[in-house]
């Protein structure tokens, strides 16, 4: 240290009580952004049109449900898909582990949007390929194309929390069971699983966040979600408060899923409290 | 497979050209967001560690909003929001006036705001795994708050935050793909430009993935080197 | 035309005046212009890079019109008016319709084209005429935020009308089989049944336009209240119109006058 430095200080700081600097930049900031709302409320109470509310409010609604349903089956067949591909990951045969490993690296290492539409275009241009083995049905909906697409990403992600989960759990357990006499399922089912599913409840949370958020990507190849409904409705309207509606029912969606899991994070980890 | 080789050459035929000039732009933007990023992130996380009541509200609205919003929505709200807000402020001043937004920096406050958002929880965890009596050491050997956190706080929380940091540059460089929408000639939309005139679509959107794993890759490297030049540094102390 | 007379007439001074300061030189208005650069034979983007089509030159006529000094710039379709409005550029030359929707929000001038929609189906479809009733149950195509997306969603109610971000889209869509029928200008659809790719499809028939949706032809869209700009143009359409350098361009892509009546 600099003899400068150490001049200029000698005693440590004292520890400063009312009105401090932290507070005096919180109330800016706070303004700051009560302005912002103010002035996104006063926007939309002047763009405010019963018309436009009683049009587009069913098929806000409606582009909610397809927003809803899409995660949802994605995130279940990701969460059956994940299972084979975390065993993968941690198998003793090299081969299986290095396929595994190049799935998780190739849906996590590509961006969601490249993913899907090489699903929705890049697939689609191999129509006869796929009509003569009977998927072209499939591959001809936009939206089993983004499901398709959904959930082989989630299935990477997933697989990664599911495998971290189970390793957080240590050794000692599955020796433990097995000298009790457990076969290995037993002790995967009744010891390891309980005590890895607190772990991967969080990561898991998270991930159905970043699903949802990630959906919205979805309206660009055809499908009407809440984003394309949102999208539709600009483009008839030109109203900007269509935007600040759909930000609206997203970041709502999104608080009351992140506030279940808190919660259901306290109930079940009620007994780790001391 | 010769048409292949001449979709992807450099020449007036080919596409190649154009896609690389979608990986100079995707990987510009990634990096001119980086630093904002990084720097609303640690005031964030900082104002969240606050003892100041207001400070924390003001810091988890932050978070709250751009963790939570679609990272394409909250691309068109600062794209179009953000422009048509700002304009009516400069009208108010000077009507004649005009401002412009461009799509590199409405992609990079959005994709900035985001990044922003993920940091500060990041830092905030390394905050906490920094044990009170560092801060009370600085302060006993007579430095000031400011000095305590860059000489003795800040080298050991790069340190604790570089793992979570390089995991949301890896969702950065991914989510840069989102301008693509918005107009920007990244990566994907250049290789969907050719996807389309071409009627390729699997190639050209094949070799956008593969161009975002190289990249993915590169970043890997880079950073696992920063992480052990980091640790090196750790131990030495 | 009076207004261009006299900015000729600033030309030489504002030249002379360039060594001293630029007062004169704002007399040569600059002008940016907003287009889509997806919507071939209108305005496209070549292989280089650049804008060509019926729009990029009708716009450049125009600008030679105005002595103005014009700038392309390519938007998106669907941010193509926020943009406008958010000041990116003055005009939008984009094949615009003019229709009460969108005159909330921009000023159009008068209309510099009118060309009627029109249905394209593979070759070996089914469908029978262009009726709601023939189209029932089928996946339309559309390009998003446009008066044919609208007029399908409004017209074709049974059907399933599918919308996508640029023209290019569809197209690859309907190549690819996943589109019963598409619906756009004619002209647009021509272009691309003489295409390579267009070999799949055949005009199933032209449609007539709702006045209400589709409005009194395609015009150039400027901000709200920018009347001087607007009343310019309209002027400049005018005179290519009669002077003509509309019919040469025209005639450089169409052989019929895309003015309509």
């Amino acid at each position: 240290m600099s003899a400068e430095a150490q001049a200029s200080v000698e005693r440590p700081p004292v520890v400063k009580k009312g009105w401090t600097r932290a507070r005096t930049i919180g109330v800016v900031l706070l303004t700051i952004w009560a302005a912002l709302g103010l002035a996104v409320l006063g926007f939309m109470i002047n763009a405010w049109d019963p018309d436009i509310f009683t049009r587009y409010a069913p098929r806000y609604l409606s582009g909610l449900w397809i927003t809803v349903q899409l995660v949802v089956v994605s995130v279940f067949l990701g969460a059956l898909l994940s299972v084979p591909i975390a065993l993968g990951r941690s198998s003793k045969n090299k081969l299986i582990g290095a396929l595994a490993y190049a799935y998780v690296y190739f849906f996590r290492g590509t961006p969601l949007l490249a993913q899907t539409f090489l699903v929705y275009y890049g697939l689609g241009s191999f129509r006869p390929e796929l009509q003569a083995v009977g998927l072209w049905t499939f591959f001809r909906e936009a939206w089993y194309c983004a499901v398709f697409a959904f959930t082989l990403n989630t299935a990477a992600y997933q697989a990664e929390i599911l495998r971290g989960a189970i390793e957080s759990v240590g050794k000692g357990q599955w020796e433990a069971a097995a000298a009790m006499g457990l076969s290995r399922f037993q002790t995967a089912r009744k010891i390891i699983l309980p005590q890895a599913l607190i772990v991967a409840l969080r990561p898991y949370g998270n991930e159905i966040i970043l699903m949802i958020k990630g959906s919205a990507i979805v309206a660009i190849i055809t499908v009407y979600d809440l984003m394309g409904e949102t999208r539709r409705a600009y483009a008839r309207t030109f109203d900007f408060q269509t935007y600040i509606w759909a930000a609206i029912i997203y970041l709502g969606l999104v608080e009351i899923l992140r506030n279940a899991v808190d919660w259901i994070e306290r109930r079940i980890t009620k007994h780790l409290k001391r | 497979m010769e048409r292949v080789w001449t979709l992807l050459s450099f020449g007036p035929e080919g596409w190649g050209d154009d896609i690389a000039k979608g990986v100079l732009l995707t990987v510009s933007l990634a990096l001119a967001t980086l630093p904002l990023g990084l720097a609303i992130g640690f005031f964030v996380a900082l104002g969240k560690r606050s003892s100041d009541k207001t400070l924390r509200l003001a810091a988890n609205i932050y978070t709250t909003i751009f963790r939570g919003l679609p990272e394409l929505l909250t691309l068109f709200l600062v794209f179009y929001g953000a422009q048509i807000g700002l304009q009516q402020i400069v009208r108010l001043v000077n009507p004649g006036a005009s401002v412009e937004i461009n799509a590199f920096v409405a992609g990079m406050i959005a994709l900035g705001a985001v990044f922003s958002s993920y940091a500060s929880e990041v830092f905030l965890a390394a905050f906490r795994a920094i044990p009170e009596g560092q801060y009370e050491g600085g302060h006993a050997i007579g430095l000031s708050n400011a000095q305590t956190m860059r000489l003795i706080i800040l080298p050991q929380l790069i340190r604790l935050a570089l793992p979570g940091l390089s995991n949301l540059w890896l969702i950065l460089l991914k989510d840069t793909a989102l301008v693509s929408v918005i107009g920007l000639a990244d990566i994907l939309r250049q290789t969907g430009i050719a996807a389309r005139v071409t009627k390729e679509a699997f190639l050209f959107f094949g070799i956008a993935c593969l161009l975002y794993l190289v990249l993915a890759m590169l970043s890997s490297i880079v950073l696992r080197t920063i992480e052990n030049w980091t640790k090196r540094h750790g131990v030495q102390r | 035309m009076r207004i261009s007379r006299r900015i000729a007439l600033a030309l030489p001074a504002a030249a002379l005046a360039l060594a001293v300061g630029s007062a004169h030189a704002q007399d040569m208005m600059k002008l940016k212009i907003g287009t889509e650069g997806a919507y071939p034979p209108f305005n496209n983007l070549t292989a280089d890079g650049s804008l060509e089509g019926f729009d990029i030159d009708i716009a450049k006529a125009l600008c030679e019109e105005m002595k103005a000094e014009c700038e392309f710039v390519t938007q998106d379709w669907d941010g193509i008016i926020p943009a406008l409005q958010a000041g990116k550029f003055d005009a939008i030359v984009a094949s615009m319709s003019i229709t009460e929707e969108r005159k909330k929000q921009v000023d159009f001038t008068n209309k510099y084209y009118n060309t009627p929609p029109a249905l394209v189906v593979p070759k070996e479809s089914d469908i029978a005429g262009t009726t709601p009733e023939d189209l029932a149950g089928k996946v339309i195509g559309a390009q998003g935020s446009t008066t044919h997306a609208n007029f399908a969603e409004t017209t074709f109610t049974d059907s399933d009308v599918k919308v996508y971000p640029t023209a290019e889209e569809y197209k690859l869509d309907m190549v690819n089989g996943r589109l019963d029928a598409v619906i756009d200008d004619i002209i647009v659809l021509q272009e691309f049944l003489d295409s390579d790719d267009g070999a799949c499809c055949k005009v199933l028939g032209t449609l007539t336009p709702r006045e209400d949706i589709y409005g009194p032809g395609i015009g150039i869209a400027v901000r709200q209240g920018e009347d001087e700009l607007r009343e310019k143009l309209n002027a400049a359409i005018t005179a290519i119109r009669e002077n003509g350098k509309y019919k040469e361009i025209n005639d450089k892509y169409f052989t019929f006058d895309a003015y309509g009546d």
